[in-house]
């Protein structure tokens, strides 16, 4: 069945998208909706059927046509759906198709409704393709692809400036990181003939070290760039200018996991380099502590939770660099769940607040809205790492992981953790205790969102709670299903992992890791809870003093600032001055200096043009006696 | 009649240009596109006879013209040749037909003269003889230096001379160069297969190098060969603009893969790396300048000379992927820059303005130029799946076997065009209105018409660019073949 109608699953999506893009003036809403919803739906329900097959029968190669072919160069256009693949199907059609139909309701009122949804479903082909490529081309589609989708996004209410300006950043940003990608294809096609997984990664233990750690590194710059890790990142926070069901798309079910698919697809590449492992671990870690520090401070529901997603991939990438695959991937999923759930949940608030996102402007919107406030709950709780809930489950075996390489490692990365505790329910509490905070008019206008948004956030909020116990460890007597269902794809590289270093944790270290990080992560909470709801401190204004690292937390520590001052201007000021110097006065001056000297040279020439016969017949016998003295002499 | 299809491609429009010339008043456009879209027939009937797997030139046609001097007119197709021959027919009627809309001064001259340049640029293409091929390189030069004298812009007589003369001056070095070759061929021909017999020393090579390359490298441009160019292509007319940066700047990219390559490998050997760092440069530079120029005409036509030098590039990296990249990516060019100097029109047309801090908020009053312009300009920065990816990849892919910091510095591109493209993509269509953009609408008629075909090819050959690739894969081989037999 998966040969036959897998390729409908992204081509779904695509008809989606051109129904409603040809005709976004005239199809009526309801069916723009429909068609947007039910396309996505359609590749669900694909995914599902996809996903047990594979499940029953391994790993299948489905080959459409040859798309480019020159020399030994060969480009098919080809899936591959295998248990990774499958598994990142069912969260970006899943997700994807809450978000759609939330979507129906948070845009309802937008006059670009139509374009809306089709952007959104081309969103959602993109990134099929990036998960179903067979060979890195066709990832690199994908990869591209969502790349324009979130400029179409981010930019979408493109009349403000800045919400323009956010949006070519993303896609500048992302291809400064598509550069690193592509070059690191080509070295993958010179060192191994070939850019599909199935020729590549069979012969990986063939190259050297040196080269894999070069194709390695080059594909992590593409995944920094996408997956908006330390230094690429600011893109991220930037791009919560498009709707915000957008935001949950980019930030859960798509795009940004796209950088950690990447790695886990080429784990064996990585494996066999330690420096790369080593590489993405510390950009990792340092990313998740750093957006941490930002988010402590930031007073945008949005920009929180934007940068806890930074945070977040950092915790992903972490996982990735300690050999933890299948946790990483763990947390790409359950993270799926609980931000998506998160930024819907945002969302609904912003919707009841009509368009404020600032939380000093919120507080005590539990009463008003009480569904949005249960379920942003469990999400909260998830990302904290509460246990049973999902998010503790798949960052507790990051954790451990990290642990088995270096315990310093897992000491940093719980500080984290319990920054994490302490901003989401900073947020929350921020949103939703207290009193009141706002003008009279927005309190009169606070309402529970329609049922197409809360439904999406209740099946989010169940999928946050449970969705965890696919993948309990061991040491909790669960069995590992996530584990064992992507054996097959991560099976070479854990045993190369082996038996390289260390053995596993006992059961009682485990016990106590866990122990020490809840325990942490209920003081955070706890510490959040007496700063926010028993003394109400509320964040001071935009113009009020702030010192020392606060003050750096509160502007980001000018990192937009720096690569402004650092890149933007000065190739600004570059351009000008080769425009302005070397174009129009020294290169092309040269030019006019040939053509002024030319006619410089036509004046005087012309004087020897004299018309008097006398004159030609002395310049003749001259040239005579010259040509004679010539020959005479050599 | 298969077998003279390739004098006919040459002939058909010069006809026409006869006949439009004494056409007066309106009628005139009407006549020009009828020419130019059997001119298309043609090519078409070509295409379904044209043999892919035969690497040599097909549908010749050779008759001796001045035969003391051993002159033929002789054309003839291989799969280089057609894939540009393709594209000429193909943008010569979208040229004329984006024109419609617009009202010119005496528009018989002109459509004259755009039938006329046709001619030209085919004969280029398809020339088998030396001779004949400077004929057609400089009759192609004489109607677009009236287009842009006569019905350009700004200081156009000025721009125009300075046009002419430099690549005049450059042509001249190239028939010294033809000259030469032709005193050295064994029988005393213009005929190509009698260059590629000469077999000159290393040092002769070289310098003659210089003489094609002079040429070759002023039309497309290369830095620092290329201030000409961006006075140019802003003060010419729209469709002097089209037809220079669609078609005419190939003539250089072809000349140096028919003329210059395989006739002269050593001179390549010597020379080639040099050419191969100046065009990378211009690939940086260009697109560094790009980044500020408030024109948008003039933005467009330093982006074309980025895009030019990564496919002069990915010829002289000499590998089949460059070869192929540069031969797709210049059809996709031709596609992608007429498009968008067309779109840079009919804002124009509008109001009046090009400057992009006056312009603004177009977006939300033109959707479907909005749409059309985004899909154009992704083919332009080379998104995946749209045509412009394809050569972009494989010339990259190219300059990457060549040398790897070639391919870092060369990959820029991929950063910078997105960032000049975006800026003024951001700065024309959206944001707040400008003050000449207050009152725009969206396109119609023609204008959707061309616009829709060139959008429906840059997504067409991004997913299926085999059909272009497929044409000259048999040509380039051989060729590559030829250069690399030569070079031992």
């Amino acid at each position: 069945m998966t040969e036959q109608l897998a390729w409908l699953i992204p081509v779904l999506p695509l008809i989606g998208f051109l129904i409603n893009g040809l005709g976004y003036k005239k199809n009526p809403k309801g069916l723009v909706g429909l068609v947007g919803c039910a396309t996505v739906l359609g590749s669900f329900i694909l995914s599902i059927l996809v996903f047990f097959d594979i499940k029953a029968n391994g790993a299948k190669t489905i080959d459409l046509y040859e798309w480019i072919s020159v020399g030994t160069l060969k480009i098919p256009f080809s899936f591959l759906i295998d248990q990774l693949t499958s598994i990142m199907l069912l969260i970006i059609t899943g997700v994807g198709f809450l978000i759609h139909v939330y979507s129906t309701g948070y845009m309802h009122d937008d006059e670009g409704y139509g374009k809306y949804f089709a952007y959104l479903n081309l969103f959602v082909f993109f990134m099929l393709l990036l998960v179903l490529g067979s060979n890195y081309v066709i990832m690199f589609i994908g990869w591209e692809g969502v790349g324009l989708c979130s400029y179409l996004l981010i930019g979408f209410w493109f009349k403000k400036t800045e919400y323009a300006n956010a949006a070519k950043k993303a896609f500048v940003m992302n291809r400064i990181g598509d550069l690193g990608f592509l070059i690191g294809i080509f070295m993958l096609f010179s060192t191994f003939g070939s850019i599909s997984y199935a020729d590549i990664f069979p012969q990986a233990q063939t190259a050297s070290t040196a080269v894999l750690t070069t194709i390695t590194l080059l594909l992590f710059v593409g995944a920094m760039g996408k997956s908006a890790q330390l230094p690429l990142y600011t893109w991220l926070p930037d791009a919560m200018a498009g709707p915000t069901p957008v935001s949950a798309l980019i930030h859960a079910a798509t795009m940004v996991t796209a950088g950690i698919y990447m790695i886990a697809r080429s784990n064996i590449l990585y494996v066999l380099s330690p420096i790369s492992m080593a590489v993405v671990a510390g950009i990792g870690l340092a990313t998740a502590i750093f957006a941490a520090v930002i988010a402590l401070t930031q007073n945008d529901i949005k920009k929180v939770l934007a940068y806890s997603t930074v945070s977040q991939l950092g915790y992903m990438f972490l996982g990735l660099g300690v050999g933890a695959f299948t946790g990483a991937f763990f947390h790409v999923m359950t993270h799926a769940f609980f931000k998506a759930l998160l930024f819907l949940g945002a969302g609904s608030v912003i919707h009841a607040m009509g368009g404020e996102q600032d939380m000093r402007q919120m507080g005590g919107l539990k009463k008003h809205l009480p569904i949005t406030w249960f379920t942003m709950l469990m999400g909260t709780l998830a990302i904290a790492g509460i246990p049973p809930f999902s998010g503790f489950f798949s960052k507790d075996e990051i954790l451990a992981h990290a642990f088995e390489v270096s315990p310093t490692i897992w000491a940093i990365g719980v500080g984290g953790a319990l920054l994490t505790a302490f901003y989401m329910f900073r947020m929350f509490f921020l949103t939703f205790n207290g009193k009141f905070r706002g003008t009279e008019e927005q309190h009169h206008h606070l309402h529970e969102s329609p049922a197409s948004m809360t439904i999406p956030l209740i099946v989010l909020a169940v999928l946050s709670v449970f969705g965890g116990f696919v993948g309990v460890p061991e040491a909790l007597h669960g069995s590992h299903l996530l584990n064992e269902y992507l054996s097959p794809v991560f099976g070479q590289s854990t045993q190369i992992l082996n038996a390289a270093h260390h053995g596993h944790l006992s059961h009682e270290t485990e016990y106590a890791l866990m122990g020490a990080s809840v325990l942490g992560v209920l003081i955070s909470i706890f510490y959040a809870y007496t700063v926010y709801v028993r003394k109400e401190v509320v964040p001071a204004a935009e113009t009020a003093p702030r010192s020392g690292l606060e003050k750096a937390s509160y502007n980001k520590f000018y990192i937009d600032e720096i690569y402004n001052a650092v890149f933007t201007r000065p190739l600004d000021s570059l351009s000008q001055l080769f425009y302005r110097i070397l174009d129009k006065s020294i290169i092309d001056g040269v030019v006019n200096g040939f053509g002024q000297l030319t006619q410089w040279s036509a004046d005087k020439f012309r004087r020897i043009q004299t018309g008097y016969i006398g004159n030609y017949l002395f310049m003749m016998v001259v040239g005579i006696i010259l040509i004679l003295v010539f020959n005479f002499l050599f | 009649m298969i077998n003279y299809i390739t004098v006919l491609l040459v002939l058909f429009p010069l006809l026409g240009s006869v006949i439009v010339a004494f056409i007066r008043g309106e009628q005139a456009k009407n006549i020009a596109l009828g020419f130019s879209l059997i001119e298309l027939a043609m090519a078409i009937l070509a295409w379904t006879k044209f043999d892919y797997a035969n690497p040599d030139s097909q549908f010749i046609y050779n008759q001796p013209w001045i035969e003391s001097l051993g002159i033929h007119f002789k054309v003839g197709m291989d799969g280089i040749s057609f894939l540009l021959v393709l594209l000429t027919t193909v943008l010569v009627p979208l040229i004329i037909l984006s024109s419609f809309r617009k009202e010119f001064r005496k528009p018989h001259a002109l459509y004259a003269l755009i039938l006329f340049m046709q001619t030209g640029l085919v004969g280029v293409f398809t020339s088998l003889d030396a001779f004949l091929f400077y004929v057609a390189w400089e009759a192609a030069l004489i109607p677009i230096y009236f287009i842009s004298a006569i019905w350009g812009g700004e200081d156009r007589i000025r721009v125009t001379f300075k046009f002419f003369v430099y690549t005049m001056f450059g042509s001249l070095f190239m028939l010294i160069g033809i000259i030469y070759l032709f005193i050295q061929t064994p029988g005393h021909s213009f005929d190509i297969n009698q260059f590629y017999q000469v077999a000159l020393d290393k040092g002769t090579q070289s310098w003659l190098f210089w003489c094609f390359f002079l040429a070759f490298a002023i039309k497309m441009p290369i830095f620092p060969f290329h201030t000409w160019q961006p006075d140019t292509y802003t003060s010419a007319p729209t469709v002097g603009t089209m037809l220079l940066s669609g078609i005419m700047l190939k003539m250089g990219i072809y000349g140096v893969m028919r003329w210059l390559l395989p006739v002269l490998p050593l001179g390549l050997m010597q020379w080639g790396q040099t050419a191969l760092i100046l065009s990378i440069i211009g690939v940086v530079y260009a697109s560094i300048i790009a980044f500020t120029q408030k024109d948008i005409k003039r933005l467009i036509a330093y982006s074309s000379i980025a895009h030019v030098g990564l496919i002069s590039a990915g010829i002289f990296a000499l590998n089949v992927q460059g070869m192929q990249g540069a031969m797709i990516q210049m059809i996709s060019h031709g596609i992608n820059v007429v498009g968008l100097f067309f779109v840079v029109e009919i804002i124009f047309d509008r109001t009046k303005a090009r400057e992009s801090y006056l312009l603004g908020g177009i977006a939300s009053k033109a959707p479907v130029l909005a749409a059309t312009f985004l899909i154009i300009l992704l083919g332009a920065v080379a998104l995946p799946l749209t045509n412009g990816f394809v050569g972009e990849f494989l010339l990259l892919n190219s300059i990457y076997e060549y040398g790897v910091w070639y391919a870092i510095v060369a990959g820029l591109t991929i950063i910078f065009g997105a960032v000049y493209m975006l800026r003024m993509y951001g700065n024309v269509m959206f944001g707040k209105e400008g003050t000449a953009s207050a009152n725009f609408t969206d396109v119609i008629g023609a204008e959707k018409l061309v616009l829709y075909a060139i959008c429906a090819m840059v997504i067409f050959f991004g997913f299926k660019p085999q059909y272009l690739l497929h044409i000259s894969e048999a040509s380039v081989n051989n060729l590559l073949e030829i250069i690399k037999l030569k070079m031992q």
